[in-house]
């Protein structure tokens, strides 16, 4: 990716987002899943709001651009926030 | 230009019309509208195959664009972009890519949901930097507008450079606009979204060069996805190996850049095209809604009543439309043996005709089942059942989106194996194929009822609890069960060469578009005729003769030696008659083979009789019940309880009943486990392309049937 910078593992990423709580992206650390967010329009710059959680705390729904999307903590995880 | 297609002159020579008939392929993102689109242009005139090579459905129909002129439609997998992800979506690759294909499309109508534009252009850019004829259907106008999204038509037509239809594929509104747009000559875009790399440009030009390419967007796909162009030969992908090497391309950093750089100029154009006027009210009710669908106690609950309405309803409503199918095959089956005999006339009506009413007595049930899934499917509610599922799955090795299988497996393992290639990651899908044959489907119900009103009594506990029905819910149970622990004992066997993802969509609660669930109950049956239906009919022949011929004159002996004892014991006409075709078939090919397996299946209780039936039910496990009536002699048109009787005044040697509680449910066990069905075997077959998966799944489930038979009848006996 061409803004992906060494992200260190303590950079708050959308798992640690409450319910209700939002934040920008910043980059994806994952190269392999992060094709899916981008096409999917996590992309670097949008907002990103945690919206709900399954209920054993995962997987979770985010929204970004407006829709909902569902995806695993450990997905969520690869979203790092601003 | 190279993607440019003109008419094909082999194609056209086909049509009995005058005119050309035009390729159009209908492209968009997964909940775009895509599928009412395709109705609403092709009505009935579809039809379902398979593209070439692969597994994938390929929807095709004819539209009548204008009174002189029609188009075939095909209707492409759901997809976000041209890198495929699954293996639905690699079929567009190969569609499209492919220069000296007759199949590509001469023009492509790209659908993008007008209320999410944004990420529904990026597919369109894609395609338009390919520089194949578009035209993009804007479509759910109607929920844009509640949305408050307005969008300039006018300026988004002039910036993306292809005709712009506005329209609402569930109302119909549009598609008379898109129908004439279309049936016009129709050019590609010159607008550019996209420039390959600088640094990429020597690559892009040899890869042109080689293969004669003049797009360098498609050149720069090539290169992506060379491994799975199945057009490239073995030299090709070698060459473009060494290449992509040489030049240290790689494809993930690229994809990502280029994903990022076209939503920079996405957003570009949408600035002076999209105002948003006002905040979601739908969303809000969606939201609303889910906090009770998929809370932590209610999500569950309400998901258990609607699968147990769901059964209720396949268990209910389609034994009416079975009793017909199974009076209307046996009347037809009697008139022909009234008016005609002969050993052909045998064949077509216990062969052929009994085959066929076999394969359509199981429609009922998968069209219902079919209705139900498509309509919770349709609303939205499906998705956030994968959701709610997918931890738990997980731990089992699959994946929330293994759910649809599994509930499918219940009606027929056959369409179900298929449902599960919605399932990306390899591993979770073989794992789900693999074990989805241990739910109980319907074709073990016979069985079942059969035996269990042998040797279960008909006591209600509480005034509506049937323990006969406790113990058929017990034999559902224990198919679920044997699923998730074979699934659990997969996952650590396998290893797994992809990662697992869960990215997706969550789709809006919405009503279901009733004819979407007409066409899907439709499809699923045809698919279950067409591919299981073949098999069990072959099978029923092969069988057919197996049971009804002997080596040398034995069937002519046997049938003296009935006749001796019939006059010794006095019996009827019709007794007679049955007592011989129990001997003939002791004494036929099928009755050997009982009596040679007989040493191996002994441990289990069965005797060379059961054996019969094993071997018989092999096409489907129904057939099991006509063949016991036969091999007891009682006769073809008896129902459950003189089947029944017959089977308790059944002796073995010492004079004691045969068919003890220790036997029953030993057989209950092994129908429950084993894997005795040939149509699901070629369909898995199919579905995961080599024999290695069909062939373990017949050794892993015979044997779990076997070792648990076993054990039932030790400790029962």
């Amino acid at each position: 990716m061409r803004n992906r910078i060494q992200e260190s593992q303590e950079q708050k990423s959308v798992r640690d987002l409450k319910i209700g709580e939002s934040g920008e992206i910043s980059s994806l650390n994952d190269p392999e899943m992060a094709l899916k967010l981008l096409e999917m329009g996590c992309i670097p710059g949008a907002e990103v709001k945690l919206n709900s959680k399954a209920p054993f705390g995962d997987p979770v729904t985010i929204i970004v651009n407006d829709y909902t999307l569902s995806l695993r903590l450990d997905e969520a995880e690869t979203i790092l926030l601003k | 230009m190279a993607v440019t297609i003109e008419a094909e002159a082999p194609e056209a020579k086909k049509v009995p019309v005058h005119h050309p008939v035009a390729r159009i392929a209908l492209i968009g993102n997964p909940n775009s509208g895509k599928t009412s689109l395709f109705n609403q242009l092709t009505g009935l005139n579809q039809k379902v195959g398979n593209f070439p090579g692969v597994t994938v459905d390929k929807k095709t129909g004819i539209s009548q664009l204008t009174p002189q002129l029609k188009a075939q439609i095909i209707d492409l997998p759901g997809s976000y972009s041209l890198y495929p992800k699954s293996l639905d979506e690699r079929v567009i690759i190969d569609l499209l890519y492919d220069p000296a294909s007759t199949q590509r499309p001469d023009l492509v109508i790209v659908t993008a949901d007008a209320s999410n534009l944004k990420r529904n252009l990026l597919l369109f850019t894609q395609l338009a930097d390919l520089r194949i004829p578009a035209v993009l259907a804007l479509n759910m106008m109607d929920v844009a507008e509640t949305e408050g999204v307005k969008i300039d038509i006018e300026v988004l037509q002039r910036d993306l450079g292809v005709p712009v239809i506005p329209m609402n594929a569930r109302k119909g509104i549009g598609i008379a606009a898109l129908k004439i747009l279309v049936s016009q000559q129709l050019t590609a875009t010159e607008v550019s979204f996209f420039e390959v790399p600088a640094k990429l440009r020597p690559m892009v030009d040899q890869i042109k060069e080689r293969f004669r390419l003049s797009n360098d967007y498609l050149a720069l796909h090539y290169a992506h996805q060379y491994k799975h162009l199945r057009f490239l030969s073995e030299e090709d992908k070698v060459w473009m190996a060494q290449l992509l090497e040489a030049q240290e391309f790689r494809s993930t950093i690229e994809q990502a850049n280029e994903t990022i750089a076209r939503y920079v100029r996405i957003n570009e154009v949408l600035l002076d095209v999209v105002r948003v006027e006002k905040a979601k009210e739908e969303e809000k009710f969606s939201n609303k809604l889910d906090q009770i669908l998929t809370h932590r106690v209610y999500g569950y609950l309400i998901f258990m009543a609607l699968l147990f309405m769901v059964f209720q309803a396949v268990f209910a409503w389609a034994s009416y439309p079975m009793d017909l199918i199974d009076e209307g095959i046996a009347a037809l089956n009697g008139l022909i043996q009234e008016n005609f005999s002969g050993p052909l006339i045998n064949l077509l009506t216990e062969g052929v005709i009994a085959g066929l009413g076999g394969v359509l007595i199981f429609i009922p049930q998968i069209a219902i089942l079919f209705a139900f899934i498509a309509i919770l499917e349709e609303t939205g509610y499906m998705a956030r059942v994968t959701f709610m599922m997918d931890k738990i799955m997980r731990k089992f090795g699959l994946n929330g989106k293994s759910v649809v299988p599994l509930i499918s497996g219940v009606a027929c393992a056959v369409p179900a194996v298929m449902s599960a290639r919605t399932i990306e990651n390899w591993k979770d899908r073989m794992i789900t194929i693999f074990v989805t044959p241990l739910m109980s489907c319907s074709a073990r119900i016979p069985v079942y009822t059969v035996l269990i009103a042998l040797v279960v009594p008909e006591v209600y506990y509480l005034g509506f609890m049937n323990l006969q029905g406790i113990v058929l819910m017990g034999l559902y149970l224990l198919g679920f069960l044997s699923a998730i622990f074979s699934a659990l004992l997969l996952k650590v066997l396998l290893k797994a060469r992809e990662r697992s993802y869960f990215i997706m969509e969550f789709p809006v609660y919405r009503m279901p578009r009733w004819k979407n669930v007409g066409l899907t109950i439709f499809e699923k049956s045809k698919t279950f005729v067409l591919e299981a239906g073949k098999i069990i009919v072959a099978v029923s022949i092969i069988l057919w003769v197996l049971a009804s011929y002997g080596p040398g004159d034995s069937f002519e002996r046997a049938e003296e030696r009935a006749v001796a004892e019939a006059e010794v014991k006095g019996l009827g006409e019709e007794q007679t008659d049955n007592l011989i075709a129990s001997y003939q078939l002791e004494s036929s090919y099928a009755g050997k083979f009982g009596q040679a397996i007989e040493p191996a299946i002994r441990p289990l209780g069965y005797d060379w009789k059961i054996g019969i039936a094993l071997l018989t039910s092999f096409a489907a496990r129904e057939v099991f019940v006509g063949t016991i009536s036969m091999i007891y002699s009682i006769g073809e048109e008896e129902n459950v309880s003189t089947i029944k009787d017959k089977l308790m005044s059944e002796k073995d040697a010492d004079g004691n009943p045969f068919f003890t509680p220790a036997r029953a449910f030993s057989l209950l066990i092994f129908y429950a486990f084993a894997m005795q069905c040939i149509s699901t075997l070629a369909i898995v077959r199919r579905e995961t392309k080599s024999w290695t998966w069909p062939l373990a799944q017949l050794v892993y489930m015979t044997g779990l049937a076997y070792v648990s038979a076993f054990a039932v009848f030790q400790l029962m006996s």
